[in-house]
């Protein structure tokens, strides 16, 4: 009987303490890992969206509530002020969920650009749609005020050949940004106002 | 019989180097050694690991209940790995996302339960220490001999640490990549060959 108490209260003790050890190193690098997050999986969509800002668009963002989801907005200043943003939305492609980073002008309503962030599409296929700029650079200079669609939709964008949906998805997930744009244009212009380059 | 600390740490990077003399813990041995970064990255966390949890266990050895022992080992090694873990996702994010489901998997290793139950629960903190530093730096070294074998002969490059600008084109442009090596196959090749050679060398 002894035994087994003594079992029972080191494993116990033991396994506190390193939930204890595990709490606190959490605590103490979360931040650091939400940034290499940002930096590593939503970075090179944002840095190439906005070529050429005058400030790291990584570091300057903020974040809004969008119903129940908290957004966060990447801002790119541009000739000394804060006119583009960018945000990711999701469209259902071949694979899963794709996501997209959409870059939206503020001023004039018109789309950055877009940039896959994750997929999982098929290889030389839907996978294009990330590793081909030419796809995603037709969406460039869009009105993100108005639904974006593939020429099979009756659209203007050309789709990845062998990847219609793929391309769907993107497409949708830009129309997705540019309806939560609409709906939160208020809020993101406040933030924008308050925002010190 | 009783060996001098300096034995228990040279032991580690030749007599008993884990994947070549003892056989162990080739799951990450093959998998994660495409390049010499990713061998010497792996190598280290476990050998972070290794060194914790020796002298943890070799720490609380008259303490832990022997009929708990292993829970109490994996739970030792499941935190360090762990902080490891968090670590890398903190300070080397990229290495991280190379290596991803292997530094996990280090919690499964058996070079590192192995230590603990075969060494540093019969062995004083300070031998323990020293035991996990070599066993650890040995598995670091075989790691990276076997990237850069397959490194080398797969692209023909050699990547030591890329943050620090440590990458080599070594064959240069005119070089056919010998691609087969970066993948499985090659892994196990590389692999046998490498411990063919040591056996050669071991025997003379």
């Amino acid at each position: 009987m002894r035994e087994m108490i003594k079992m029972v209260v080191i494993l116990t003790i033991l396994s506190c303490f390193s939930g204890g050890v595990l709490a606190y190193l959490r605590n103490s690098t979360q931040e650091r890992i939400d940034n290499q997050v940002l930096e590593f999986v939503k970075g090179p969509a944002v840095r190439t969206i906005f070529e050429g800002a005058g400030n790291n668009p990584i570091a300057d963002r903020f974040t809004l509530k969008d119903g129940d989801v908290e957004r966060t907005f990447f801002v790119a200043v541009y000739d000394g002020e804060p006119s583009s943003i960018a945000f990711e939305t999701s469209g259902k492609g071949y694979g899963g969920e794709v996501g997209v980073m959409v870059g939206i002008n503020v001023k004039d309503d018109q789309l950055m650009g877009v940039g896959v962030t994750t997929h999982a599409e098929t290889p030389g296929m839907g996978a294009k749609a990330k590793s081909d700029p030419t796809f995603v650079s037709q969406f460039k200079d869009l009105p993100a005020t108005e639904p974006v669609k593939v020429t099979a939709d009756g659209g203007s964008i050309n789709a990845i050949s062998g990847a219609t949906i793929t391309s769907r998805a993107v497409s949708a997930a830009t129309t997705t940004a540019g309806q939560i744009y609409q709906k939160l244009k208020p809020q993101i212009d406040d933030q924008l106002k308050g925002f010190k380059k | 019989m009783a060996k001098s600390l300096t034995q228990e740490f040279v032991k580690g990077l030749w007599d008993e180097v884990p994947p070549f003399r003892l056989v162990l813990g080739l799951c990450p041995v093959l998998a994660v050694t495409k390049s010499v970064e990713n061998g010497i990255g792996m190598g280290l966390a476990t050998t972070f690991v290794l060194v914790g949890s020796n002298v943890l266990v070799s720490a609380l050895r008259k303490i832990i209940p022997s009929k708990v022992r292993i829970a109490c080992y994996i739970v030792i090694i499941a935190t360090f790995v762990t902080v490891v873990e968090l670590l890398m996702q903190a300070y080397v994010y990229g290495l991280f996302l190379k290596l991803g489901i292997f530094i996990p998997l280090i919690v499964v290793n058996c070079i590192v339960l192995g230590r603990a139950e075969a060494f540093a629960s019969k062995n004083g903190p300070v031998r323990s220490l020293l035991d996990g530093l070599g066993i650890g730096l040995g598995f670091t070294l075989s790691l990276a001999t076997l990237g850069a074998v397959r490194e080398l002969l797969g692209t023909g490059a050699l990547t030591i640490w890329k943050d620090w600008g440590l990458a080599f084109d070594i064959f240069g442009p005119a070089y056919k990549p010998f691609s087969f090596m970066v993948e499985a196959p090659g892994a196990f090749m590389a692999l046998g060959l490498l411990l063919c050679f040591m056996n050669l060398a071991a025997k003379k």
